[in-house]
């Protein structure tokens, strides 16, 4: 497999996380609230993961290295598996498994509602993420794909709607996110600078 | 002045559940903590007033403080089988956003607040109108210790000893005119000492304001407190003066008073300026009206393990009922959250 190192240094970079919260809050030096501390941190988590995934492309692009879009498919996965901690640690600390209080907190909050949509894409993305749905959906398997631009949106909804008295924070990654999306347009996307260039051995002179 | 409370709810401070039943291996970290504590005495305390409660750091107290604590009432007010919260919970995770959103910021940052010397402004509709050095201010008064729950809108809880005075004491000695119907607090304004006060992107517009109808103000529940757990306040919990109503949300309580003004119109509150559909002027605590973000009929009563979660049901008027329900006879409490 290429770049198998790099692939194995994100993948122990990432998972280290979850891992290390869940330990602090085991050893009680998340405060008196550790599960509100653990949901709040794992869905940031999924935000800045799903900004990271975005931003491989444009690396690429920018470096031509292309260990960038090799590490691409495992981060969003990850950004999946985030999610799916962060649901559930909402379900287990902040519901305390109450399922008809998830029924009202579905019908009734927009957060929650604008959350779930998204957790939903994010779902449908993770599910066909493989080579062979790639072969099974062919051109509209880039199409489908595409949704990660609404699950980024989505997301930032979702975090405004929670912020409740200082904008500083979201306003950075809604910075990040218009900047990520901001690239792909294709007069942008035109200039951005090849720092390293491998495709012009003319312009080398060994 | 002596207020009693002759009510069903109340009980003795032994009756307190013990901490060590809440939090064993704290337990025993804390003894070692507080042996540590006595033995370095500050002057003012007493042996017994360290041994009050388990784990507190000592402060420096002013000497005006120092002087009134031992004549203190302890346990004026108590609450029934309900354990009080840690010392350290309840000092490092706060909701004082003049320190920052998150909830170590304020227990982080509050120590460039300087709260010696400290002036507090009495207007309005008042007949002794006045600027107190706040020694001057606290002179008339017999400080009481109050045990009250604690409900944050957050659905979150706490049981807090306080260390105050009624409110009713205070416009006993203030006077207010006929035309006095709400009383207005104001916090300090300090960009200097106040780090969230100079985010830009804060939704605050500073000073933080709350208020009260004058017959709420009156009720021998509401205080303004000075201090917790036997010693002055920590500067992350509202020092060196700030209003404890416990029937009602925490961010009424507002923190670090620096002016109280008698009014006759409704004081415009800090969060009903940000989100009037989601913070009412009242801010009762109420189970069966949601934040329209969450549910209000249950709260995390903190410390909450992860696994063992501290979930119970939120109790109307935080509990209180009996005292302040009165208060509020023929008002729409969907309609005047």
């Amino acid at each position: 497999m290429r770049f198998a190192v790099w692939r194995i240094f994100v993948f122990i970079v990432i998972a280290v996380w979850p891992l290390l919260w869940l330990y602090q809050a085991w050893a009680d030096v998340l405060g008196p609230d550790p599960g509100k501390v653990l949901v709040d941190r794992l869905g940031l988590g999924t935000l800045v993961l799903l900004l990271i995934t975005l931003s491989m492309t444009p690396l690429q692009k920018l470096t031509g290295w292309a260990g960038w879009i090799a590490v691409r498919r495992q981060l969003g996965l990850w950004c999946f598996a985030y999610v799916v901690l962060h649901l559930s640690g909402y379900t287990a600390f902040i519901l305390g498994f109450d399922w008809s209080q998830l029924g009202v907190e579905l019908r009734k909050r927009p957060y929650i509602i604008v959350g779930t949509l998204g957790f939903l894409c994010l779902l449908a993305l993770a599910v066909t993420s493989n080579r062979y749905s790639q072969r099974r959906l062919g051109s509209r398997w880039k199409k489908l794909h595409r949704l990660v631009y609404v699950i980024l949106g989505l997301g930032l909804l979702h975090m405004l709607w929670i912020v409740r008295a200082d904008l500083k924070e979201w306003a950075v990654y809604a910075s990040i996110g218009a900047l990520l999306i901001a690239l792909r347009l294709p007069p942008v996307t035109r200039r951005i600078p090849r720092l390293t260039s491998k495709k012009a051995p003319s312009a080398r002179k060994a | 002045m002596l207020i009693k409370f002759p009510k069903a709810s109340d009980c003795h401070e032994s009756d307190v559940t013990p901490e060590s039943l809440y939090l064993s291996r704290r337990n025993v970290l804390g003894a070692a903590v507080a042996g540590l504590a006595v033995s370095s005495l500050p002057r003012w305390a007493n042996a017994g007033d360290a041994a009050r409660y388990a784990d507190v750091e000592p402060g420096k107290a002013p000497s005006w403080f120092a002087e009134k604590l031992p004549s203190t009432k302890w346990g004026a007010v108590n609450v029934k089988d309900e354990a009080i919260t840690p010392f350290k919970d309840a000092t490092h995770y706060n909701n004082f956003y003049e320190f920052g959103t998150d909830k170590g910021d304020p227990a982080a940052n509050a120590g460039a607040l300087k709260t010696e010397p400290w002036s507090v402004v009495v207007d309005g509709e008042v007949g002794k109108p006045g600027r107190y050095a706040l020694e001057d201010f606290m002179k008339p008064y017999q400080l009481e210790e109050r045990i009250y729950r604690l409900r944050c809108v957050e659905a979150w809880s706490m049981v807090i000893p306080w260390v105050g005075f009624p409110i009713s004491a205070l416009l006993k000695e203030v006077e207010p005119t006929s035309k006095a119907k709400y009383i207005r607090f104001e916090t300090l304004q300090d960009p200097k000492s106040m780090p969230g006060q100079r985010s830009g992107f804060a939704l605050i517009d500073w000073p933080y304001i709350e208020g009260l109808r004058l017959d709420e103000a009156m009720n021998p529940l509401a205080i303004l407190a000075v201090g917790m757990y036997g010693r002055e306040l920590p500067n992350q919990n509202g020092a060196p003066l700030r209003l404890v109503v416990p029937w009602k949300y925490g961010f009424k309580s507002i923190k670090s008073i620096v002016r109280i003004s008698l009014v006759s119109e409704q004081p415009k509150t800090t969060w009903q300026s940000i989100a009037a559909d989601e913070y009412g002027f009242y801010a009762n605590v109420n189970p069966t009206v949601d934040h329209p973000r969450w549910t209000q009929a249950r709260e995390r009563r903190l410390p909450s393990g992860l696994f063992k979660p501290n979930v119970r049901d939120t109790q109307m008027f935080n509990g209180y009922s009996d005292e302040v329900a009165s208060l509020y006879a023929g008002l729409d409490l969907r309609k005047y959250y």
